[in-house]
């Protein structure tokens, strides 16, 4: 097979490899190709038909899909190259993707790649929940797919387990849609989904959250009948003697979400353990020179708008790299304390300012997020709350930054 | 109305499928009736997938003969049939003086069995072949494998069904009497006759040879619960690795799957059939394998668990609940039967032997007449995951369904997805599809594929949204549509 040459080849037509490739191709760098897997543009939003995207971006507040098709019409007016119904198979360590469509096989060489896989959800094998394995068992983003892109109705009488974004988003879809949801549980003693969630899909639906809960047995040899809930201790032990049945049809999971990157990591892309995302730089550039990634392959995100912002920054570093062929080296480490969970990106140059993206481990009120160096302060965010639920980015300044140091990020 | 046949097979897994499959090759009206809606619902579908060397089983039993025939003859069957399949060998790993002793004693009863290449292995090359193992030694068997349980048993009952013999699913038997020298069989989807009745019922096999008339035997359950683990740690075991197994049990196990998988289990935990079987997974059973597991093999890690599943064996026993033999008779208590009781491992190894040994129990009183339009050979889904780049544009050039992939972990495509939708056997459930084809069977569990699955069985087969199945009767994942 010959391969095709190309500038820069980005996987993944969702909000980051469109974002990507908008904001390569307004750059001068039109020479890319958007690998989009699905029939159509628009990744995971073309699902997520509730309201509340845009606001940071737009201003507005949008759906998925409206949130989408701002990004897939600017690049159909540019006229950005892209494929549907493409699947990447395979991306090798020289930069060479090995692609399948009922059009046939065919191999990329590219410059340089980015990966906009995005990510997919936990499932309850992952977690190894007991019981039996009967139908009525679906992920949250699967019941979504189901009910907002296939017209199928699966449930009447139902239990979440999760209070993910898209776990409560499904709470309140079901209900929309007749189903009954007794009560979401979730695992840890705080909510993992984002205030707004909690209010407009829980509690305007009376929709009775328990927290330090989990689902302990599954039941029902054919479809679910029902499912055992425990309390958890601290610890996230099950607590003796705490169980309780609930009668259900249908079990949703939102359990946590893992950035796909199976294609990443089989081309030689190391990946940080906190994150399940690559290793980046400042560029968002991985250790492998001339790759990069962006969006919820990187880090799961809670905002789209979060993600858009994520790819053009990494736009500006891959036209960059393609200008001149490389990019500045990055030998100073971000470091995070206990505190925090992670940082995206794990290493800068020094020599520009940063965005700095990081979620805390626990709740935290009324404290500051700081960034210290040779254990002076360079850059802080004062916050009443701070969630895990919720990325916080700021900017870290230049002006601030001295030449060699790694950099501590801890709550104060 | 009576659906009439001369033989009536009661239970589609693995061995009344391979004994279907042998009937196919006589002029012979052959029915099976498997009360599921696919043939590998239970034991055979449910185990860790090994062929066995035939070194475990008692001298001069019919386990140990038919497991060691069935071994033997394994690569000729696997390709006649398209069954994935590799003669990987197995180790058995011990490291005090107590268990090389034992060792050998397993040793010397597989090579009065007739088992094929046993032989010792010392630290060094044990762990050249297995680097995380731990122990000293090791006894292995070159001739054990590994193979597709699933696909075999389907490929048993497609071959069968190819050549003439009609499968009816759903089809619980509930009661059966003689008269005439016909029996009549009921089942909850309608009559049946039959001259001849083969039970092979599996867990119901006692419940069977009531009905017939037969002896009660005592058969116990044997519940194994297995975790199954990511790909990942597929290239870390390239062969079954046990530990020095006891008279009765042979141990949590480690077990490369033919696509590439670990499998971890089982523990063995006796249960009662009276009931429907319950292959509900407890915590404690998982945390007792992923722990004795790592004493072995420790490279179990909760972070690449996928899946989990139980299977339950049927054991004969005696009073004394002393594991027995295989039970296979033509008892003349119930003329023109043939009753299998405790089929459990080596079973799945030793199928085909055992549905040989059947015909022959049949033929002794039947004259069966040669067909001569059977055809041994089954030709398998043509898979696009794991072939070369050159194969694999030549299935797309040939058939651009090859083109678009559905399931993205297991890499299977709309061309083998349609492939299996019609299916020889009308296996319309979503499980069914999945265990023809691997797609659901990857690390996502079906959050990419499952929804495509669904619309594509719905649409090939033109089913009505409310009547599609996961697996079982009863387990419809639709309620209506969303907008009308």
């Amino acid at each position: 097979m010959k391969c095709i040459e190309k500038e820069v080849v980005i996987i993944g037509g969702g909000p980051a490899g469109l974002a990507a490739g908008i904001a390569l191709y307004r750059s001068g760098i039109t020479d890319v190709l958007i690998v989009e897997r699905e029939d159509t543009l628009g990744g995971i939003l073309r699902q997520c038909i509730h309201d509340g995207f845009g606001m940071e971006r737009f201003g507005e507040t949008l759906s998925g899909p409206e949130y989408a098709q701002r990004f897939v019409d600017e690049a159909m007016q540019l006229g950005v190259p892209y494929l549907t119904n493409t699947t990447v198979l395979e991306v090798s360590g020289d930069k060479q993707i090995t692609t399948v469509s009922p059009a046939g096989m065919r191999c990329y060489q590219a410059k340089a790649i980015v990966f906009a896989m995005g990510c997919r959800e936990r499932t309850r094998g992952a977690l190894g929940i007991p019981g039996e394995r009967p139908a009525g068992v679906f992920t949250a983003g699967v019941a979504q797919s189901y009910i907002n892109l296939n017209n199928k109705m699966m449930a009447k009488e139902v239990v979440i387990l999760g209070s993910g974004d898209i776990g409560m988003i499904m709470a309140r879809r079901l209900t929309l849609e007749g189903a009954h949801v007794n009560a979401v549980f979730e695992t840890q003693p705080y909510p993992s989904g984002l205030p707004r969630n909690l209010q407009q899909c829980l509690n305007d639906y009376q929709i009775p959250l328990y927290l330090s809960h989990t689902v302990t047995a599954i039941h029902g040899d054919s479809r679910l009948t029902g499912v055992t809930v425990s309390r958890v201790d601290e610890a996230f032990q099950v607590i003796p003697d705490t169980e309780q049945r609930y009668p259900c049809d249908t079990l949703i999971l939102s359990v946590g979400l893992i950035p796909e990157n199976e294609l990443s990591v089989a081309c030689g892309v190391l990946l940080d353990s906190r994150t399940k995302g690559a290793f980046v730089d400042e560029n968002y550039q991985t250790e492998l020179p001339g790759t990069f990634a962006a969006g919820n392959v990187l880090q799961v995100h809670d905002l789209v708008d979060f993600v858009s912002q994520e790819a053009e920054r990494l736009a500006t570093g891959v036209e960059q790299y393609i200008t001149s062929g490389s990019l500045p080296q990055c030998p100073i480490f971000i470091r995070a304390q206990s505190k925090i969970s992670h940082t995206i990106p794990q290493s800068v140059s020094g020599t520009r300012d940063v965005v700095l993206s990081l979620r805390v481990r626990r709740p935290h009120s009324n404290c500051t997020i700081t960034v210290r160096q040779n254990g002076r302060v360079i850059a802080s965010k004062k916050m009443k709350k701070a969630l895990p639920a919720e990325m916080i980015q700021f900017t870290v300044p230049q002006k601030n930054m001295e030449k060699c140091g790694d950099w501590q990020v801890g709550v104060e | 109305m009576e659906q009439e046949y001369d033989i009536l097979i009661v239970g589609g897994g693995v061995v009344g499928s391979a004994i279907a499959r042998e009937l196919s090759r006589y002029c012979a009206r052959v029915g099976v009736l498997e009360k599921n809606r696919d043939v590998c619902m239970e034991t055979s579908g449910r185990n860790s997938g090994v062929l066995h060397g035939g070194f475990a089983y008692d001298t001069g039993t019919l386990k140990a003969r038919f497991c060691v025939e069935g071994n033997q003859e394994f690569d000729h069957v696997a390709a006649e049939l398209g069954v994935p399949f590799q003669r990987t060998g197995k180790l058995l790993v011990g490291s005090t003086q107590k268990e090389r002793e034992q060792l050998q004693r397993t040793r010397e009863q597989g090579i009065q069995n007739g088992a094929q290449g046993l032989c010792f292995v010392e630290d060094e090359a044990l762990h050249a072949m297995v680097p995380q193992v731990v122990g000293k030694f090791a006894l292995l068997c070159r001739s054990s494998g590994i193979l597709d349980p699933f696909l075999y048993t389907i490929a048993l009952a497609e071959n069968a069904a190819l050549n003439g013999v009609k499968y009816h699913f759903g089809a619980e038997v509930t009661a059966i009497h003689r008269a005439d020298g016909v029996y009549h069989l009921q089942t909850v989807v309608g009559k049946f006759s039959s001259r001849w009745v083969i039970n092979s019922a599996g867990l119901g096999c006692g419940a069977i040879s009531a009905m017939l008339g037969l002896p009660e035997y005592k058969v116990v359950g044997s519940k194994g619960t297995y975790i199954i683990l990511d790909k990942c740690t597929g290239p870390l075991l390239p062969l079954p690795v046990y530990p020095v197994p006891s008279n009765t049990y042979m141990g949590v196990h480690v077990t490369p799957t033919v696509d590439g998988n670990v499998i971890v289990g089982p523990d063995a935990e006796t249960v009662s059939l009276a009931d429907c079987p319950d292959y509900g997974v407890s915590q404690a059973h998982m945390d007792f394998l992923a722990q004795s597991a790592s004493a072995l093999w420790p490279c179990i890690h909760k972070a690449d668990y996928i899946r989990n599943y139980c299977g339950i064996l049927p054991k004969w026993v005696d009073e004394a609940g002393v594991i027995q033999d295989f039970k296979i008779e033509a008892n003349p208590a119930a003329p023109n039967t043939v009753n299998l009781v405790g089929m459990e491992s080596p079973a799945l190894t030793a199928a085909l032997p055992i549905a040989r040994y059947v015909v022959r129990l049949l033929a002794a009183q039947e004259t069966l007449v040669p067909n001569d339009a059977f055809n041994p050979v089954r030709k398998p889904i043509v898979r696009f995951a794991g072939q070369t780049k050159g194969k694999q544009a030549q299935l797309v050039e040939e058939n651009a369904n090859y083109g678009e992939l559905i399931c993205r972990c297991e890499k299977v495509t709309k061309a083998e997805l349609i492939e299996a939708i019609h299916n020889p056997l009308g296996v319309d459930t979503m499980v069914g599809i999945k265990y023809r084809t691997r797609a659901m069977m990857g690390r996502c569990q079906g959050g990419y594929c499952q929804t495509r699955m669904a619309e594509m069985i719905l649409a090939e087969k033109n089913k009505a949204l409310t009547d599609l199945l996961y697996a079982r009767d009863g387990s419809n994942l639709f309620t209506e549509r969303v907008k009308k």
